[in-house]
């Protein structure tokens, strides 16, 4: 028989060296995660500031640089102690290879936030004419006002590239097939948008009901479709043989499939639902219960992502 | 000058001399390899054969690990070897990531970046690299490929139509090539890795990546430290409490 047969040409690896197993972990999740909510409030604050004015969201000038700026060290710090040796870091700046999309992207994430220290204290200190009256810094950051003005769209404008460079480093480590996908790219500007609508709901609660609806529109659709990627890809796409090879082992409820499925409802289609619900309804506590879960359910989604190509032995 | 490397599979009877050889010429830590030899086992028994693939650094002409590295600690010779310089090396493992050939590891005690490197000290003093010299059936042939009177060069025409290269779809142009490889031996996908099927010992993964004793703080801390640097001959030091050494005894 012909499936017996299959056997006859079976090939199993008998003796050989141990392998490396997960390279890239918990660390790059988290920095990828993070560096989603630090540029994702800046996108989506920009759109918020687009729509509405600025009296309808009276905390949006400091508190979006402000988060931004946590959640961007955050991300800074554990690219910082993923790395063998920490303190070489300078030789990205001192010896920078422009091929690679780690330089180029540690580049612009390190004068993105830049910027956004200088707008979280000029904001900062705009917001508080109190705080520090006397200190010649602060009196300093508030003479800066205008400057945040001038340079908020330069800061929104670099927030796409320093979103999207991971895709290009995930693109450029050849090696895991499931991240070549182009749908990667914009896997990752839905992140941000969803990470960083999540990230302003939690300073929403004195805002006008329109401001929250947009929230909940921004992250009810960014819920929508990054899931209905996740599904495209998980599903239906055509897939290199490695690509193909890593998801058989996930879909036979391998390793990694119960932490997918769990993103999965608690990131995307539970919040996705609640957003919706909420355009509706004004629900702050609701709303911020879909934030919450939309952010654990990210980091679940990408960290199933980041590790499950990297079972597959290359050799 | 372009430095390829050729495997005769046909030829290779999986004695493991050039892993050992590649081991002892680098001073390659334990848990890492720059160049190994699987064993593949093929077909039911009793109609079974056992094939040897020799793995090492493909040395790409477009090298996805070159590409990488941010801060080109691996990088291009002018012989077309891809060279490293450990001490720029970040440990960002990128080039681990890059490598559809899974032949970059961290070393233990470095930290850095480490793989094969055609033996480039060797080949600059105009020597073979040692697992070329130590085959005993001559399955190795190290040569420059753009010289058409060279062994390797001789050797691919010979072949022309059983030349292989692993993972030609990834467009990284390598110049490492195979004769007598198949699917089965050349395309991992190809080949299982079952419990139980395993001769002397499991077929497993590594636990760790880099040194197993340095935490992320250590990391930071490294520079603070006052230790003296692992030293191969450490492992000689049978008595921590005389620290004479042969030498110093008179011995040679």
């Amino acid at each position: 028989m012909v499936e017996h047969g299959i056997h006859a040409t079976q090939a199993i690896v008998t003796l050989d060296v141990a392998l490396p197993g997960i390279i890239w972990g918990w660390m790059i999740t988290l920095n990828m995660w993070a560096k989603s909510v630090g540029t994702g409030v800046i996108l989506v604050g920009a759109f918020l500031l687009y729509r509405h004015k600025k009296e309808e969201m009276p905390n949006l000038r400091w508190m979006m640089p402000l988060i931004a700026f946590i959640f961007l060290n955050i991300f800074l710090l554990f690219t910082l102690a993923d790395l063998h040796h920490p303190y070489r870091m300078v030789n990205i700046f001192l010896h920078p290879h422009w091929t690679s999309a780690i330089t180029v992207g540690a580049w612009m994430a390190t004068l993105f936030t830049g910027l956004i220290f200088i707008m979280t204290a000029i904001g900062f200190f705009d917001a508080h004419p109190n705080t520090r009256k006397n200190c010649a810094l602060a009196n300093t950051f508030r003479g800066m006002s205008g400057f945040y003005e001038k340079v908020f769209p330069f800061v929104v404008f670099l927030a796409i590239p320093v979103t999207l460079y991971t895709a290009i480093i995930m693109a450029e480590a050849s090696a895991r097939e499931l991240w070549q996908a182009p749908a990667e790219v914009m896997q990752m500007m839905w992140a941000a948008l969803m990470a960083g609508s999540a990230g302003l709901i939690f300073i929403s609660g004195n805002w006008s009901r329109e401001a929250r609806r947009d929230l909940a529109l921004v992250l009810a659709i960014a819920t929508f479709f990054s899931f209905m990627m996740y599904m495209g890809e998980y599903f239906f796409s055509f897939k290199s043989a490695e690509a193909e090879a890593t998801l058989a082992y996930v879909h036979a409820g391998g390793a990694y499939n119960t932490e997918f499925w769990f993103g999965m409802a608690l990131g995307f289609i539970i919040p996705f639902f609640i957003a919706l619900g909420n355009m509706k309804s004004d629900n702050k506590t609701l709303l911020k219960f879909a934030a919450l879960l939309a952010l654990i359910g990210l980091y679940m989604a990408k960290d199933v992502w980041l590790k499950i190509p990297q079972m597959l032995n290359l050799s | 000058m372009k430095l390829g490397f050729l495997v005769d599979l046909n030829l290779c009877m999986g004695c493991k001399g050039c892993e050992v050889a590649c081991k002892v010429e680098n001073e390659v830590p334990l848990s890492s390899w720059r160049l190994r030899v699987k064993y593949i086992d093929i077909g039911t028994f009793p109609d079974t054969s056992r094939s040897f693939t020799p793995l090492r650094c493909n040395h790409c002409e477009s090298a996805p690990c070159e590409r990488i590295c941010p801060v080109s600690a691996l990088h291009y010779l002018e012989n077309g070897i891809v060279n490293v310089d450990s001490s720029r090396c970040i440990g960002c493992a990128g080039c681990m990531m890059a490598c559809p050939y899974g032949a970059i590891y961290m070393d233990p005690e470095t930290n850095t970046a480490d793989k094969c490197t055609y033996c480039a000290h060797r080949v600059e003093s105009g020597m073979m690299p040692a697992c070329v010299v130590v085959c005993p059936v001559q399955a190795n042939i190290f040569g420059d490929i753009d010289d058409d009177n060279s062994h390797i060069s001789q050797y691919i025409m010979e072949h022309q139509g059983a030349v292989q290269v692993r993972k030609p779809e990834k467009h990284t142009e390598p110049k490492h090539f195979y004769v007598g490889g198949g699917n089965q031996t050349l395309n991992p996908l190809a080949q299982q890795r079952l419990e139980g099927y395993s001769l002397f010992n499991n077929v497993t993964h590594l636990k760790h990546i880099g040194n197993p004793h340095e935490s992320v703080i250590d990391r930071f801390l490294e520079p603070f430290k006052n230790e003296e640097k692992l030293d191969n001959r450490s492992f000689m030091d049978f008595d921590n409490n005389a620290h004479e050494s042969h030498e110093e005894e008179g011995g040679h």
